[in-house]
């Protein structure tokens, strides 16, 4: 096109003018971004949420306090009782590191933000650094209009609001940025084939390990994608650039984070990183030899080595699977094998499977996240597809994989939505690229149809020359190569059209036409191009509008304080703090508080206190060891928490008010972890006709296990029935006592309730009498008998 | 009384030590009349005592001395004496007298002595009235130590029947006032009455100096007993118009601890039978127009709490996050901010901060209360007065972008209550052009921040200007200045030829050949301009390396336009030709379209080599 010679003073302008406005957008979306994050702060309070966010905030305090080398150190006897757990390398650091880095900082200017504040609102800000990064990826894949609609997308996308909101303190909130920079450097290091870019493609590969687990998705990723070009015959020395120093750097930085080590040349999450860095070798030195020898010669060469080479491979090949298939998982880790086969986790873990951010998403989950994204994701894919390039493959590539991996784990939903992200950003931005132009093309009347053109290309050429401006030369190059063969293609039919108009016009001026030609196939009606704005413009709106809702609804409620309407006015359910505020003050500092695995983070940051398990389900027979006592009579329960020094057990109980999570609805899941190391745990004992209940039908198992008593100690006496608000039955068993047990604490809804193990001393004589006699008794014999009973003996 | 037989026998020794020991009679100070009333309705005792002194001496005396036994004025939080001077009917003003702790010598050692000494001298035979005000903390003893949620809270009072004074005492009486009723017990004395929730020992006459007679009340209590182990205040100043005060609360229910369940259950249905000795909810009394109430604890915010306030005052009624039974802990921080004019006053070119001293709870006890003033960056010549005794030093605290901290200044009192919630002074000079340091310090960062990236922007900051590529490109630089010439000059030329064709088309529309020659012979000319143009540029582009993946492209495109050139030329003159000698017919029209091929052809050659070269 050969517009910039008309006026080059006016167009250099309108550039710099682009781009001021530009980034006036992206800092909007910036602020847009932060600010629909800050729902949960303005509606509830600025405070940590959930589960796991607590266990990153106490890390970070701990850091703040102790500094980087104790962090690395760390050994925690706050969890794990009487196990612990090292923390520095058992952890993901980026989060906790990032965190600390931002409260030094701001400290360092005298600027005295608590820990807690900087870690709410640490998620909002990086979910505005990762729309700026969806914003350069797209633009590196399909231009700034493209970007600048991928990352206000990306902005309010729900499905990363719900991992983002402020005070959602977790991996994933900064691991998201880190994934769309990842790619996004190498992109461009694709583009531009600098070395500069791949090294720093590799730090950024480095933080996203340091961030999350989910960095294996970027290591088998872009070996895909390598693998990809290489086969459709899109080999090139950037390719080699952008691939081989990020294995080689990325594979040594990511081996210096603790929690990965050797991991990251030893489990097969890693291996097709290794394979593909050996292919494209291979390929390199295929080409090089291409290079230098004759076309014959090289035939030749090509029969050679593929003969001993095919060889060697095979060898090597045949090796490394039996290495790996001599391990029991494959090299796979649970979660990852549960990534590959679905299946899997519900077989064999029922820890994995007992979360349920880990079961596959439903239907309407689609919907509710992505919303319209679901539905523009195929037309962005079309046009990723109208010139495909070594970009817009990846971006096909990456939509594949996510779509895949969300399918199977709705908390992988949070990959997709990037993704999902862009390629909407890129249909939009085509649609309204059309419509807007075939709008300006038209408008002003046929008679100015010279001028107008002449505006177009003009713009044209200030969108082609943005680009241009701050990329090199080669890339250029590169980027025009897809587009230059679509151009082609295009003249060609214009060649045809215009031989046919020269049979009918002799005279006809051909230069003129010629750019209008161009444009024609592309040209829509005005009225057809009016509504089909209107319509996108709707749809859009009512994107944003979901957002906000889910925003403002869905998604900010930090979980730890309830909140419910009723016709006085709003009603607050705070019994969980209630609790741990009571654990924290009202008893000593070494006493251990046993509960379900899903409170001990909340139970080791809020109060202080030493906890069985926790939310990191490292160690499967001692969660399994809590659910036996959970669901053991009360006895054999006290046996087993004496045992583990446990001098409170915390259960939940939403029966009064109807809180729907309680540890009652959860109970089934401990009898399964349970009975899956204690064999004396059978599930079908909790179960009448297959059916869980607690009602007068339950089995007496169920009625006399400690979880059912813990809950519904006295509960009769609330109301006279004992009508439980949750399962909406009366209870089986009303009245009864507990012996080993003592209430010490219910809050105020009834929703936590903590016992105290009774000293043994209080305990009926006659049957302490019995428990000691059995245990004086020739151990030998009673060992099987008791070791039944209680799993610690 | 049987059941505290332990303490009632170090009573007994006490009172025998004194009888014993029997110190010498003092001054001649008679105290005709002793009227003692202490209230027990909450933690806090609080003892009145009204003294009529007379001297029955000759000598004049100036100080009347106060002893309390060591096992209350260890609890001795706050004593005041005051005189009412009665000059005829109307009791006229009230003046507190000077306290000091003094020693006396040869006096028992198990006392503590105070004097308050006299306005002036009271002369032989002179009469005074004196109204002594003291507050004990932690002097009732919850009996027994434990109870469980159900047990109502029992207390335990100790003191004496008579007025422990070096002085003889002619007249006295003691009234202990209950918060309820019910009593356990009492000592049973002589002239000692039961009536409602009043007990009542006395009249007593004629009471030799240090006669001391324990007795004991047991009853029961439950009024919040709350005792903060620590209380931090910071009172922070802005001169932007905010005092901003922040509480740290360290409490306990110090009554008798909790033991056995805790049932929910009981404690809902039947609030006051079960859990009576609970407490639920403080009451903070806040100063006027107090802004921004928090009220939170290191987990978040607390809900349980409500705030009403009228033109006097602002209530803050919080609710911990858990009813407090005995022993049971919390600790929890109150903040809000008040507005500057009401507490900061100017004079003499100084600033003075006047504000209360202690909690804004009135039935707390403060075992230890630390008061820290912040005051702004650039506060000096501090100085505080507080009407009594305090622990004080200064501190410096760093906070919103300070370059050399806050003067703070910390003040530490144990034992407080809230007869010490007196406003305190903290004067200190302060310029007024401080206020916009941290202002400005912003505004200047960020101008540097933006000059430093203008300069970046704007200056080279390659490291060396001979390295190879930088030379490289600079070249490049000018190739694709050369370039751009070059495409210019080719874009003029198809201007040319355009026009050329125009004109052509004029001649077939209005038979103007005369003009139709005109153009042809302006094109010729400018052409040839061109041409030359485009020779100095190959010229250079030939020379430069830079150009030379480019310069196979550009001869391309030269040869082709020198070639479309020539055709257009050529059917130019065919048509113009033609259309003189008015041949017209099939012959030139053929040859014209052969040649017209050739031309679109050319031209679409052209063009794509411009575009191959525009791109590069």
């Amino acid at each position: 096109m050969a517009a910039p010679e008309t006026s080059p003073t006016p167009s250099s302008l309108r550039n710099a003018f682009g781009h001021v406005f530009s980034i006036f957008i992206l800092i909007l979306i910036g602020v847009l971004a932060f600010s629909i994050r800050l729902f949960s702060v303005i509606k509830y309070e600025s405070v940590i949420h959930e589960f796991d966010p607590y266990f990153n905030y106490r890390v970070t305090q701990f850091l703040t306090k102790n500094g980087i080398y104790d962090f690395w150190n760390w050994f925690d006897d706050r969890t794990w009782y009487p196990l612990g757990r090292v923390i520095g390398g058992t952890v993901y650091p980026g989060l906790t590191l990032t965190a600390g880095t931002l409260w030094w900082l701001l400290n360092s200017l005298n600027i005295p933000l608590s820990v807690e504040t900087v870690c709410v609102f640490t998620a909002p800000i990086f979910s505005a650094f990762a729309s700026w990064a969806t914003y350069l990826l797209t633009k590196e894949v399909k231009g700034a209009g493209a970007g600048l609609t991928a990352a206000a997308l990306l902005a309010m996308v729900p499905s990363y609001i719900s991992r983002s909101v402020a005070g959602s303190y977790d991996n994933e909130a900064v691991a998201i940025f880190a994934l769309i920079f990842t790619f996004y450097l190498y992109i461009k290091t694709l583009n531009t084939g600098s070395l500069f870019y791949a090294t720093l493609n590799s730090i950024a590969y480095f933080y996203m390990v340091c961030s999350w687990g989910g960095y294996t998705f970027i290591i088998n990723l872009i070996p895909m994608h390598v693998l990809l070009c290489i086969v459709t015959g899109r080999y090139s020395s950037r390719l080699y650039i952008a691939y081989a120093p990020l294995v080689v750097l990325g594979t040594l930085l990511a081996a210096l984070v603790p929690v990965v080590g050797f991991n990251a040349v030893m489990t097969s999450e890693h291996f097709a990183s290794f394979l593909v860095f050996i292919i494209i070798h291979v390929v390199a030195l295929v080409y090089y030899i291409k290079g230098i020898l004759s076309p014959r010669m090289f035939k030749v060469a090509v029969m050679l080595v593929l003969s001993v080479g095919l060889v060697i491979c095979c060898t090597v090949v045949a090796v490394l699977i039996a290495l790996v298939a001599s391990s029991p998982t494959k090299g796979w880790s649970g979660r990852s094998l549960s990534l590959l086969d679905p299946t899997y986790a519900s077989k064999y873990i029922p820890i994995i499977a007992s979360v349920s951010e880990h079961q596959p998403p439903t239907w309407p989950s689609y919907f509710m996240d992505l919303n319209i994204l679901a539905f523009l994701v195929p037309a962005g894919i079309v046009a990723c597809f109208l010139p495909l390039s070594d970009a817009s493959s990846f971006v096909i590539l990456y939509i594949v994989t996510s779509v895949y991996f969300s399918g199977v784990m709705v908390r992988l939903m949070l990959v997709l939505a990037p993704a999902a992200c862009i390629m909407s950003g890129i249909a939009l931005s085509g649609a309204f690229d059309v419509l807007t132009r075939s709008l300006k093309f038209q408008l002003p009347g046929t008679s100015e149809i010279f001028a107008s053109d002449a505006v177009d290309t003009g713009s044209e050429s200030v969108i082609l020359n943005k680009d241009g401006a701050e990329e090199d030369k080669s890339e250029d190059s590169v980027k025009e190569r897809p587009s230059k063969k679509n151009k082609k293609k295009e003249k060609e039919k214009e060649k045809e059209k215009e031989k046919e108009k020269e049979k009918e016009k002799e005279n006809a001026g051909t230069s003129s036409s010629r750019s209008h030609a161009e444009r024609r196939p592309l040209v829509l009606p005005v009225e057809a191009s009016v509504i089909a704005i209107f319509l996108l413009v709707l749809l859009v709106a009512f994107y944003v509008v979901h957002c906000v809702w889910a925003a403002a609804e869905a998604y900010s409620a930090p979980s730890i304080v309830l909140t419910s309407q009723s016709p006085d006015g709003l009603h607050v359910f705070d019994d969980f703090r209630e609790a741990y505020a009571w654990l924290s003050h009202n008893t000593d500092v070494d006493d251990k508080v046993a509960s379900w695995w899903d409170y001990g983070y909340q139970t080791t940051a809020m109060a202080n206190r030493t906890v069985i398990v926790d939310n990191n389900t490292w160690n499967n027979t001692h969660i399994a060891t809590v659910g036996t006592a959970m669901s053991s009579p009360e006895k054999a329960a006290w046996e087993i928490f004496n045992s583990l020094d446990v001098k409170y057990v915390l259960v939940v109980f939403g029966g009064l008010v109807g809180y729907p999570s309680d540890d009652i609805n959860k109970f089934l899941w401990m009898v399964r972890i349970g009975g899956g190391v204690f064999p004396h745990i059978k599930e079908p004992d909790y179960l009448r006709d297959g059916q869980y209940r607690i009602d007068s039908q339950a089995t007496p198992t169920m009625l006399n296990c400690l979880m059912y008593k813990l809950s519904y100690y006295r509960f009769v006496e609330t109301d006279g029935k004992g009508f439980d608000r949750v399962r909406r039955t009366e209870i089986g068993k009303k009245y009864f006592k507990l012996t080993h047990f003592e209430e010490v604490f219910t809050t105020h809804h009834w929703m936590v309730r903590i016992y105290k193990l009774k000293s043994p001393r209080n305990r009926i004589r006659g049957k302490t009498k019995k428990s000691k006699s059995k245990s004086s008794s020739t151990i030998s014999s009673k060992s099987s008998r008791t070791r039944k009973k209680n799993p610690w003996n | 009384m049987r059941k505290i037989g332990g303490c009632d026998l170090s009573l007994v020794l006490l009172a025998i030590s004194f009888s014993v020991l029997f110190a010498p009679v003092l001054s001649d100070l008679v105290i005709s009349k002793v009227d003692r009333r202490v209230d027990l309705t909450s933690q806090h005792v609080r003892l009145f005592t009204t003294l009529k002194v007379e001297n029955n001496g000759t000598d004049s005396v100036s100080e009347v001395l106060l002893p309390f036994p060591d096992h209350q004025s260890k609890n001795l939080a706050f004593l005041t004496a005051t005189t009412t001077e009665e000059k005829g009917k109307s009791k006229s003003s009230s003046q507190a007298l000077p306290i000091k702790v003094v020693n006396p010598e040869g006096m028992p050692i198990s006392l503590a002595w105070y004097s308050a000494s006299l306005p002036k001298e009271l002369g032989k035979g002179g009469q005074l009235t004196l109204e002594i005000r003291a507050v004990f903390t932690h002097a009732l003893r919850p009996f027994p130590e434990k109870i469980t949620q159900a047990d109502a809270q029992l207390v335990v009072f100790q003191d004496s029947a008579y007025y422990l004074s070096p002085y003889v005492v002619k007249a006295q009486s003691f009234t202990v006032k209950l918060p309820e009723p019910r009593v356990e017990s009492y000592t049973k004395l002589e002239n000692a009455k039961l009536s409602g929730s009043e007990i009542k020992y006395g009249p007593y006459e004629n009471i030799p100096p240090f006669s001391y007679t324990p007795i004991v009340v047991h009853f029961a209590s439950n009024g919040p007993f709350a005792v903060a182990k620590d209380l931090v205040r910071e009172i922070e100043i802005s001169h932007w118009g905010n005092v901003q005060i922040t509480e740290h609360y360290n409490l306990i229910h110090a009554g008798a601890e909790s033991i056995g369940e805790f049932s929910r259950l009981d404690y809902q249905a039947r609030p006051y039978l079960r859990g009576a000795s609970a407490f639920r909810h403080l009451i903070a009394k806040l100063p006027p127009r107090a802004h921004s109430v928090y009220y939170r604890d290191e987990i978040g915010n607390i809900s349980t709490s409500n705030l009403w306030g009228d033109s006097t005052k602002t209530l803050l009624e919080i609710e911990p996050r858990y009813p407090l039974f005995g022993g049971w802990k919390t600790s929890f921080t109150i903040g809000y901010g008040l507005p500057l004019h009401d507490f900061l006053f100017q004079s003499e070119g100084q600033r003075f901060l006047n504000i209360s001293f202690g909690s804004p709870m009135n039935e707390l006890v403060i075992d230890n209360l630390i008061v820290k003033v912040i005051l702004p960056e650039g506060s000096k010549d501090i100085t505080v007065s507080v009407p009594f005794p305090i622990k004080e030093w200064q501190e410096m605290k760093f906070s919103h972008l300070d370059m050399v901290g806050r003067p703070v200044v910390v003040l530490e009192k144990t034992n407080v209550v809230p007869e010490h919630n007196q406003y305190f002074q903290v004067k200190y000079r302060f310029n007024n052009l401080s206020l916009f340091r941290e202002p400005l310090m912003l505004i200047s960062g960020f101008f540097f921040l933006f000059v430093a990236c203008i300069i970046y922007t704007h200056a080279d900051f390659t490291i060396s200007k001979s390295s190879a590529s930088y030379v490289a490109k600079l070249q490049w630089d000018e190739v694709q200045t050369a370039i751009q010439q070059f495409q210019g000059v080719m874009s003029r030329c198809l201007a040319i030829h355009d026009k050329l064709e125009a004109s052509l088309r004029d001649l077939s529309r209005t038979g103007d050949a005369q003009a139709c020659k005109a153009a042809r012979k302006a094109a010729d000319s400018s052409l040839k301009e061109l041409s030359k143009e485009l020779k100095s540029l190959l010229g250079f582009l030939q020379s430069s390396p830079q150009a030379a993946q480019i310069l196979p492209k550009v001869d391309e495109l030269v040869v082709k336009e020198k070639e479309l050139q020539e055709k257009l030329m050529l059917k130019h003159s065919i048509v113009v030709d033609a259309f003189e000698k008015r041949s017209g017919g099939r012959d030139t029209e053929s040859r014209v379209a052969s040649i017209q091929q050739k031309i679109t052809a050319l031209r679409l050659e052209v063009d794509d080599l411009l575009e191959v070269i525009d791109e590069i």
